[in-house]
């Protein structure tokens, strides 16, 4: 009997707590469709095949025409093989090349008919990055050496220039493309995420949950009561989790077919590690939150967690591009832990014996920081 | 032995960083009785209530419950405590049976205590409203449900009516005066309407700054010095704080509510009266208006302090 009341008790308390956040309309947009937006968004900008335009300036020298009756090499290359604007001289381009490639996208090269100063002037713009003179028989090839895309444009090119031959198809089999799943960049983004989803779920769901409810006076009411204690956090804390259970799922199936993204390592250990992240975070919001009953405080201690890790963690690019001294720390802040395992698990198959450690971590974290938080909590 | 006082403060202290909330209070709650904690804003009211709540604890002196202190019997004085805090809110989002289902759980009770509750405080119709949607004074009625639920020995509503319209105050009066006439349930209510406390209470105690002012039964309180009369007029002219001589003994006049309004304390009609008129006349005061009428809880508050409650 008594215990039957305490389950009654707690499942009171979740049943209560989770209508109060599925009924916020709001939730339904900003835990679920958003993190979709943001990955479809950001999946398709970064992994799209698209055209490649590098634009060419050929310098007029005044005898020189470029026509066909013309018998330097430059005039066979734009007279026969390149497609002429059609709307005439002017500011645009006048002649157009295209490198088709099916795998990694076509490159198409614009010529520019410019006298030197002013290609020289949209050098200095990065609007061209190549100049092309005429010297006898031969074609003069201007760049700055180190600009790797000016360099590209001459490598691509060159060939072209010279040879009757017709190399306009490229499909040699030399060349693969790494667009299997578990390289691009969706594969890289939506472990990010999903983790993401936990930090903030978890943040601002517990921990700001805790503080209105402090400066509700409510916590004061319910302790009034012979209410667990313990078990309103429990509530709180499985209400938040079983939410980012769901929107998690929700971003996967997403990126299933949309992206067509898989799960490469063992499936059961990425749900520990979830549930491991999901505690590291429910700890740290209880924590945050032990104390003050003002939700401006609030904010600001919230953002205080949040921010440096959305920065650091390696959510959106990777953080190795931060300086060599930082990385042991960014390597061991929750968050990064936690992307770091779902990355490993999604796109190295990883098991187990990989994400171990880093569940222990997690979980140690959020146990420690619970505890603590328990220590010094505020009820009214 | 039989504890005859439910609640019994001795000699409590609490301050806070910069004031001294409740200086030494001695109280005792007989079972059974309905007592108003009456006083104005800041008195020290809310701290001596939660410090009978178990929500804040007292520097110095001793509170018991049904004779236990709440040191370690946290969980039993929950149980037969209900108490109603000043301006909670409970979860927008949640239905009035939810609500107070919620709580039922608490204390182990079912749906059948949720609907009598309903029926107590009135909501029917509002079973299945979010309390986010409800009225200041249907919220209030909710906080007094959920308070009831657990049919308390101790039941402690700290300012139940404050902010509400005259109409909701009364439903809620309503209520709890079913409540004294259905059940053995004894009350604090702490309050800054006299009105209240009058209607409602058996006995009131007056705080101020920290202290007991007075204690007793509205009569106790009212007929201490009852030869006295309280003559209220109208005119258009108030002569206020003039002195008005009567053979041996002297009185003044006092301002009343509006300009045109002062009043008088007369300890003997036959003679202070005459002396009264007399100088009205005498002054070219006409009078328009003039009334005796019984000492309040108001005056007494006056004769206090120097002041109205509500200023």
């Amino acid at each position: 009997m008594n215990r039957w009341l305490k389950i009654n008790q707690l499942g009171q308390l979740i049943s209560a707590l989770f209508l109060e956040i599925i009924r916020e309309p709001g939730v339904l947009f900003w835990g679920i469709l958003f993190p979709i937006l943001m990955s479809l968004g950001l999946g398709l900008a970064f992994t799209k095949k698209t055209d490649q335009i590098r634009r060419i300036a050929v310098i007029k020298t005044g005898e020189h025409s470029y026509s066909v009756a013309d018998s330097s090499t430059l005039s066979h290359f734009l007279g026969d093989q390149c497609e002429k604007n059609s709307n005439g001289p002017g500011e645009e381009w006048q002649w157009k090349y295209t490198i088709k490639d099916e795998k990694s996208g076509n490159s198409i090269f614009l010529f520019y008919y410019l006298e030197w100063d002013k290609a020289v002037k949209l050098l200095k713009r990065g609007t061209i990055n190549l100049l092309l003179t005429h010297s006898d028989d031969s074609v003069e090839y201007h760049f700055d050496p180190m600009n790797a895309d000016a360099q590209l444009s001459f490598l691509k090119l060159s060939p072209c220039i010279g040879t009757t031959e017709v190399v306009s198809v490229i499909s040699s089999p030399e060349i693969k493309p790494l667009t299997v799943t578990g390289t691009r960049y969706i594969d890289f983004l939506v472990p990010g995420l999903i983790a993401m989803g936990i930090m903030m779920s978890c943040m601002w769901g517990i921990s700001y949950g805790i503080i209105e409810k402090r400066s509700k006076k409510l916590l004061r009411r319910l302790v009034a009561t012979p209410m667990k204690k313990s078990y309103f956090l429990i509530a709180l804390i499985t209400v938040r989790v079983a939410m980012n259970f769901i929107e998690a799922l929700v971003l996967f199936l997403f990126a299933l077919i949309a992206f067509k993204m898989s799960i490469q390592g063992s499936i059961p250990a990425l749900i520990l590690l979830f549930i491991a992240g999901n505690i590291a975070f429910a700890g740290i919001a209880v924590f945050a939150s032990s104390h003050t009953s003002n939700t401006e405080v609030g904010n600001g201690l919230i953002n205080f967690v949040v921010f440096p890790m959305m920065v650091l963690s390696g959510i959106f690019f990777s953080y190795q591009n931060f300086p060599e001294w930082s990385l042991p720390v960014i390597k061991y802040l929750p968050l990064s832990i936690i992307t770091d395992g779902l990355r490993s698990i999604f796109n190295e198959g990883a098991g187990f014996n990989e994400v171990a450690l880093p569940i222990l971590i997690l979980t140690a974290t959020g146990a420690l920081f619970f505890t603590a938080g328990l220590k010094i909590f505020k009820w009214h | 032995m039989t504890v005859t006082n439910v609640i019994e403060v001795k000699g409590v202290w609490k301050s806070f960083k910069t004031v001294q909330a409740v200086k030494g209070i001695d109280l005792r709650i007989p079972k059974g009785e309905f007592v108003a904690i009456l006083g104005p804003n800041g008195a020290g009211k809310t701290t001596l209530v939660e410090m009978i709540e178990g929500i804040q604890k007292p520097d110095a002196g001793e509170i018991t419950i049904m004779g236990k202190k709440w040191k370690g019997n946290e969980n039993e004085l929950h149980g037969i405590i209900g108490l109603s805090l000043q301006e909670t809110r409970f979860i927008d989002k949640l239905r009035v049976t939810e609500t107070l289902n919620l709580f039922a759980a608490f204390f182990g009770l079912g749906r059948t205590r949720v609907d009598e509750i309903i029926n107590i405080v009135g909501l029917e119709e509002k079973r299945t409203s979010y309390v986010v949607n409800l009225s200041g004074g249907q919220r209030q009625r909710l906080a007094i449900g959920i308070s009831l639920l657990n049919n308390p020995a101790i039941l402690l509503l700290d300012e139940p009516t404050t902010g509400l319209d005259p109409n909701a105050r009364r439903e809620i009066w309503d209520i709890l005066q079913n409540l004294k006439e259905e059940s053995k349930t004894s009350m604090i209510l702490t309050t800054h309407y006299m009105e209240e406390a009058e209607n409602l209470c058996d006995y009131i105690v007056i705080m101020d700054n920290g202290n007991i002012l007075k204690e007793g039964t509205l009569q106790e309180l009212l007929e201490e010095d009852s030869v006295e009369k309280i003559v209220e007029f109208t005119a258009d002219h108030i002569p206020v704080n003039k002195i008005i001589y009567s053979g041996d003994s002297s009185f003044s006049v006092y301002p009343g509510e509006t300009k045109e309004k002062g009043f008088v304390r007369l300890n003997n009609f036959e003679t202070q009266l005459p002396a009264f008129m007399s100088f009205m006349k005498e002054n070219n005061i006409t009078i328009k208006h003039m009334e005796c009428r019984r000492k309040t809880l108001d005056d007494l508050f006056v004769s206090l302090t120097g002041r109205t409650i509500n200023e």
